[in-house]
């Protein structure tokens, strides 16, 4: 008895998955993996900058050019509130609107493509290069490093909103592109709040 | 004879050479291409022992020495054990949860097909001088030896790296998210809680690796100085980021075969395994200890005291789960039927062996012992007692369990047994001796070495012929069960694990009909006669017709 009712659930819960792509839509979870693993990368990064840190009596050591707060202080703003505009974008595709996905996440790319330049803008003006110091090689490959993960974030976005011309590619029950994308900034967003604390505030 | 094959849909070989997303077909190719590789390591390996019979550097130059240690370290573990762990994991997950592929089965194939390329690249250093400082890679030195040998090695390795960590979440998606609806956590064979454990291990550790290849590249090319003393850096954080990933990966060698001995020695004695929740949770436990131990490879890095009590105390806490396992493992062979056929007797081999390099890593966890003997023999004995007796024994016992399962055919016995009894009397004559090498003070590493280590050296190297004859067994048996073998059925060990319940070799979508769990993956010998699945299948047919 108890074996013909588990065999009957197994058929009736495989159909309901069959009914998606074909299978049931593990994507979204395998991002999350991704990310957790590029967390690690980041976590490496910044544990060696704060063993460096300790290690110097005077940090960043003596003779480095101050690094100027206002200009990264407004790209912070500009890129921690493209996260809030881009979820409005999640909201509109959860209501079927595409034209709503549209406007925000291409204000999304505007913010995320402002702050790139701005950044761009910083290295230029920079008095230090490279392998001035341990500290100005840090901040080369952390900002370097956490610019290029926006600039893939800036990519998906760009990649979304490539897709979402072509009618019914989005819809309310199958957006994983869109909520991979935002996923994605938003991990890019959480990084680059510590790494400013830690890099200019700290 | 052949009916049985022709009937169900088969691969042909030349789709093992393309970008296919079978996950059985990528496991495949795992296998043999690593394979391929151990035999590239094997022979660096028996230049160095050759070397090594006499105290001058009679046979290569030190500097080929060298050259040769790091390549051939670098291709046992990046390009040997861990992918043919993964071609295990790759061949077996999906069919022991009953599903029809891996979740991502194109992220599968790209993660196997990064890795040829990767290793072309790692051997193609040679043109450009390979690299000389060891597969620990450790700064200054690696940043003195050669650029761009360095350079190509980096890159390799942040390549394997990149597929261990798309295979890992292939791994952990297919286990948590794809099992059959009756199979719960706890009804899924060892093997599958030994690959979630070593994949999260994967996960969490090898970016941790990126990020200081990363950096050393950077200071290998662009002349910063994150790990050089010279220019203010310190190789100290280079040790800590890249052990932090190495420790974890001596795990990520190791469990999986863990899991392989937890399937093959219950089948192969007929007794259900002791302690399935202690080997399943002992392997998380392993995961999460062996995250916060890697300065026990520190100790004489001028670690400060306090640090080193840290981890001398984390380190001897792995032992536990270990033995937990080593325990169950034993208490499963114990008063069993056993059928000491090849898998079985790699299968106690491996529990043998590797409980000896477990105890030596006790020894070597303890901060007094291990300033005496790190950097020496001792250690090279303790990890090849764990790689070769551990991992290599284990990945043996497996290859000949699921052999049958992978091409249909049995394997011969007798070679089998030839090719068991020369890997375990060479792999103790080899590595025996190095601990007393290792105790006496001769220093790892090294091409000449004073003539008082000589008759211990010489005794080593004669072992190391015995192993490398070992495989001669090993290939011929493969190529000729793979044309003569007896034809195997769908499930000669009458194992209760669903890809036994499966054609052999597997149909290309794996299960005709969704598989049915009718009991636990080891209940054997539990009724008079172990219950084999076809017997489940007519069972059910009955229930079924009975309505
Ligand atoms: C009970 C478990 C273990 C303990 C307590 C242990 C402990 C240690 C310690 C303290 C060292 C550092 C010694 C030194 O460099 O002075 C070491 C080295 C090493 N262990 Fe283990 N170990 C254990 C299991 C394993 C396993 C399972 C593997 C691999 C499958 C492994 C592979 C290695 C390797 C490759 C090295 C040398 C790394 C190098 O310097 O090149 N160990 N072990
Ligand atoms: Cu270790």
């Amino acid at each position: 008895m108890s074996i013909s009712t588990s065999t009957d659930i197994t058929t009736s819960s495989v159909s309901a998955e069959h009914a998606h792509h074909g299978h049931p839509d593990h994507r979204l979870f395998g991002v999350v993996l991704f990310l957790i693993a590029e967390g690690m990368i980041f976590l490496g990064l910044f544990s060696a900058f704060l063993i460096y840190r300790s290690m110097l009596p005077v940090w960043p050591p003596e003779g480095t050019p101050e690094l100027e707060t206002l200009l990264p202080g407004i790209n912070s703003i500009i890129l921690i509130s493209s996260s809030f505009v881009m979820h409005q974008g999640q909201a509109a595709i959860k209501k079927n609107d595409v034209a709503g996905l549209r406007l925000w996440f291409g204000l999304t790319a505007l913010m995320g493509a402002i702050f790139l330049a701005g950044q761009l803008y910083e290295y230029f003006h920079l008095e230090f290069g490279l392998t001035t110091n341990l500290f100005a090689s840090s901040f080369y490959v952390l900002t370097g490093f956490h610019g290029l993960h926006v600039t893939v974030g800036l990519l998906l976005i760009l990649c979304v909103l490539w897709r979402a011309q072509r009618p019914n590619h989005y819809s309310s029950e199958s957006h994983f592109g869109v909520e991979a994308a935002e996923l994605y900034w938003h991990f890019v967003d959480v990084v680059w709040v510590i790494l400013f604390i830690l890099v200019y505030l700290l | 004879m052949t009916e049985a094959i022709s009937t169900t849909k088969q691969r042909k070989w030349q789709d093992y050479f393309t970008f296919c997303t079978d996950h059985k077909v990528i496991g495949i190719q795992y296998l043999v291409s690593s394979f391929f590789f151990y035999f590239i390591g094997g022979i660096f390996a028996e230049i160095m022992r050759t070397e090594l019979a006499t105290p001058d550097p009679d046979v290569v130059s030190p500097e080929l020495y060298n050259q040769l240690l790091t390549l051939h370290g670098t291709i046992m573990i990046f390009l040997w054990i861990v992918p043919a762990a993964a071609g295990f994991a790759n061949y077996l997950i999906p069919l022991m949860v009953g599903a029809e592929d891996m979740a991502f089965p194109r992220l599968n194939a790209l993660a196997f097909w990064i890795n040829p390329p990767a290793g072309v690249l790692l051997l193609s250093s040679f043109f450009v001088g390979a690299p000389q400082s060891g597969w620990t890679s450790y700064p200054p030195l690696s940043l003195l030896s050669g650029k761009w040998g360095e350079e190509f090695w980096i890159l390799s390795i942040l390549l394997i790296g990149t597929s261990s960590i798309l295979g890992a979440i292939n791994f952990v998606t297919t286990i948590l998210k794809m099992r059959i609806p009756e199979m719960d956590i706890h009804s899924m064979p060892l093997f599958c809680w030994a690959m979630l454990a070593s994949s999260a291990l994967a996960l969490l550790s090898t970016p941790v690796l990126a990020a200081a290849l990363v950096l050393l590249s950077f200071d290998l090319i662009v002349g910063t100085s994150f790990f050089n003393p010279a220019g203010g850096g310190d190789p100290i954080v280079y040790q800590h980021l890249f052990w932090f990933y190495s420790h974890p990966a001596v795990y990520i060698m190791i469990l999986p075969f863990f899991g392989i001995i937890s399937e093959v020695l219950p089948v192969h004695s007929r007794k259900p395994i002791f302690g399935y929740r202690a080997i399943a949770y002992s392997s998380l436990a392993i995961s999460f200890l062996g995250l916060i131990v890697w300065a026990h490879h520190m100790f004489t890095s001028g670690t400060p005291g306090w640090l080193r009590m840290f981890f001398m105390a984390t380190t001897m806490l792995i032992a536990v789960p270990t033995g937990i396992k080593i325990f169950s493992w034993c208490a499963t062979l114990w008063g069993g039927k056993l059928n000491l056929n090849t898998s079985l007797l790699f299968g106690i081999g491996f529990v043998s062996s590797f409980l000896i390099g477990g105890l030596s890593g006790v020894m070597i966890a303890s901060v007094p012992f291990d300033i005496h003997v790190h950097d020496t023999y001792f250690i090279v004995a303790h990890f090849h007692y764990v790689l070769f007796g551990g991992s290599v024994l284990g990945l043996y016992a497996g290859v000949y369990h699921w052999f049958p399962k992978m091409t249909g055919r049995m394997v011969n016995e007798t070679l089998g047994k030839i090719h068991f009894a020369m890997s375990f009397i060479g792999l103790n004559i080899t590595f025996l001796p190095m601990h007393e090498l290792g105790l006496m003070g001769m220093n790892r590493r090294i091409a000449l070495y004073d003539i008082e280590f000589q008759p211990l050296n010489l005794i080593a190297t004669i072992g190391s012929y015995i192993l490398a004859a070992s495989t001669i067994p090993f290939i011929i048996n493969v190529i000729w069960s793979l044309n003569k073998g007896k034809q195997a059925e769908r499930n000669p060990w009458r194992a209760l694990t669903l890809e036994w319940q499966t054609s052999s070799p597997p149909a290309i979508e794996n299960f005709s009909e969704t598989p049915v769990l009718w009991s636990g993956p080891y209940e054997y010998g539990i009724d008079s006669e172990p219950r084999d699945s076809d017997s489940i299948r007519d069972l059910l047919a009955e229930v079924a017709s009975e309505g």
